[in-house]
């Protein structure tokens, strides 16, 4: 019996360690101030306590993408699935120093801002094209979804045949329409939340457990 | 495809639109975006302005069997500090477009 118990023992340790290489890179895409970096940190706080990284309202606050391994989501239903978070940089063809002084920084900071910013979508395209396994894909629902940007980003992800949820974030904003998001991208899952006041993120964590899982 | 991507992004930043008539697969879009990023400098090029419109038809059996994704009908790229669209409709793209 005891070698039985030793055997099962082992190959679930085996098994573990076998799927727990293999899990998940979720990466959440966007174009800037979407609320990518809000929505990484409430996921990380729910699931772990900690936090990711500091938001702000000027563009490309997020410059480096930010790595939280082994999140473990539970949803209703029992089911988990264990996951790491990419949070990206704001993707988008054209940054320009000068639109950072508007938000009153000096010049030097803002021609480094907008290089690093630069660094980090390349890598961030980079890193789609060759590390991640899903995709969240956060939209302003305040905004007009039918941006070039969101539907050359939304090819390109089912180009690569990846498994995407689209966020329409800001529901909490007097002037969101998050059914024009729904109407955009009818082929994807679309979920309506507020990152900043946590409105339906459970529905979120629903939908990342049946999709990603 | 590098070829390609280099040189549409060579003509873009001499200060020419480009209209691709086919088009970019979404690879060469992704690609695009990239090397657009590592050419951006203070004061000079600021990046691009693109707009694309989708293929008019969804692909048919034969095309998604060979993995072929649908291909795009027209393409225009030019320099983001001279070209901004307006508007995009569904056969009509509005445009502005200031010359250096």
């Amino acid at each position: 019996m005891s070698f039985l118990f030793r055997a099962r023992k082992k190959i679930s340790k085996f098994l573990k360690a076998f799927f727990s290489n293999r899990q998940s890179r979720i990466g959440i895409y966007g174009p800037p101030n979407a609320g990518k970096t809000t929505l990484a940190n409430r996921i990380v706080r729910d699931w772990t306590g900690d936090a990711l990284g500091p938001v702000s309202e000027i563009p490309h606050e997020t410059r480096r993408a930010r790595r939280k391994e082994g999140i473990v989501i539970t949803g209703n239903n029992g089911g988990s699935i264990t996951i790491d978070i990419v949070d990206t940089p704001g993707v988008t063809t054209k940054i320009d120093y000068k639109e950072f002084i508007e938000y009153g920084m000096e010049k030097d900071e803002a021609v480094k801002r907008a290089r690093e910013a630069t660094e980090g979508v390349a890598e961030a395209m980079h890193w789609l094209r060759e590390d991640i396994n899903g995709v969240i894909y956060m939209l302003d629902s305040t905004l007009d979804p039918f941006m070039q940007v969101n539907i050359m980003m939304v090819g390109i992800i089912e180009s690569r045949k990846l498994p995407v949820i689209i966020v329409a974030n800001k529901i909490d904003l007097p002037d969101a329409a998050p059914q024009r998001i729904k109407s955009a991208f009818p082929q994807h899952p679309v979920i309506s939340i507020s990152g900043l006041e946590g409105d339906n993120v459970e529905e979120l964590y629903e939908k990342m457990v049946e999709y990603f899982g | 495809m590098m070829e390609k991507i280099r040189l549409i992004l060579d003509d873009v930043m001499e200060g020419n639109i480009v209209v691709l008539e086919k088009g970019l697969a979404p690879e060469e879009q992704s690609k695009l975006i990239e090397i657009t990023m590592r050419e951006i400098t203070p004061d000079g090029f600021a990046g691009i302005e693109m707009e694309t419109y989708p293929a008019k038809e969804k692909p048919g059996f034969l095309d998604r069997l060979l993995g072929k994704s649908s291909p795009t009908r027209l393409t225009v790229i030019g320099p983001a500090d001279q070209l901004k669209t307006i508007k995009k409709e569904k056969d009509f793209i509005t445009a502005w477009v200031s010359s250096r």
